[in-house]
């Protein structure tokens, strides 16, 4: 299953980032394969629709989970209708490696 | 080009696809009733809310919700003369009742497939998860009636027209604050 998870920085170690649609990389990982890529985001300094951009570009990628901070009022009956499943988290200092390691202890 | 829709809020979807009437030989075209139609019908037929609270319940204004609730009604009024099935499709709605949180590892996770149960968290495997039950008490937003002469404020009542309200200071009918009346009184 592909994973994303919006990050500030494009280290594993990087944190997240608590905005969806202006992040500035999306970590795709792929929790069969423990493959781990850096798309740094294109929607980022958008004046508005950074939101519904920024679904387009993860799901053509054929992410299955999406992992942030929060969701902007636009995004979530998208991601709703594709379904897509999204996952907040309100801590800002967990790290990419930290949610990687929860996902893959999740599939052991 | 019609004016774009509102999202409506709704609870939980129903968890049925829809109904077929009993005994025919064969079966006529199913009508389409959307989510929204259903949850309209929910709140105010089957919780027995008003329709001011349903419409706030939904997110919409009032008489949107009463064009939604009449659709609706009309739709089963077709599929009960004619007998014919109802599917329950679409709309423009988004579920609000469907987040949980999980207390191992903190975080908020919805659930996109309706039809499963979730058991554990999605992020950390616990099974230490409730769902959201959403705010208590919604913000209502009060109308006001103001005096378009000396601008003195009044919680409007409801099934009293504002005009119909006078000023207690200047005897001058009142108008709804924020009308569009009300720029020629704005100094």
């Amino acid at each position: 299953m592909k994973v994303a998870i919006t990050s500030t920085g494009n280290t594993i170690d990087s944190r997240l980032d608590s905005r969806f649609g202006r992040c500035s990389f999306f970590v795709i990982y792929n929790t069969d394969s423990k493959s781990v890529e850096f798309i740094p985001n294109p929607n980022k300094d958008n004046l508005e629709g950074a939101g519904p951009a920024s679904v387009q570009l993860v799901a053509s990628l054929g992410v299955k989970l999406v992992v942030s901070g929060e969701f902007g009022a636009k995004v979530k009956s998208v991601f709703d209708s594709l379904q897509i499943q999204l996952v907040m988290i309100p801590d800002e200092n967990k790290t990419i490696v930290t949610i990687m390691e929860m996902l893959d202890h999740k599939n052991e | 080009m019609s004016r774009p829709k509102r999202i409506r809020k709704m609870t939980n979807p129903p968890n049925f696809r829809g109904f077929r009437p009993m005994g025919l030989s064969r079966e006529n075209n199913p009508v389409v009733m959307n989510y929204e139609e259903y949850e309209a019908i929910r709140l105010s037929d089957f919780e027995l809310n008003s329709q001011k609270e349903a419409a706030q319940a939904m997110n919409v204004s009032r008489p949107t919700f009463t064009r939604i609730y009449e659709s609706a009604r009309r739709k089963v009024a077709q599929a009960f003369v004619l007998g014919s099935p109802i599917v329950f499709e679409g709309g423009k709605v988004y579920f609000d009742s469907d987040w949980y949180y999980c207390h191992t590892c903190g975080c908020w996770f919805d659930r996109p497939d309706k039809e499963k149960e979730l058991k554990c968290c999605i992020l950390c495997g616990s099974s230490e998860i409730e769902q959201y039950k959403g705010d208590s008490e919604p913000k209502v937003k009060e109308d006001v009636c103001i005096c378009p002469v000396c601008g003195k404020e009044k919680i409007h009542s409801d099934g009293v027209p504002c005009h119909q309200e006078i000023c207690p200071d200047c005897n001058c009918r009142m108008i709804r604050k924020g009308s569009p009346k009300n720029k020629f009184y704005q100094k």
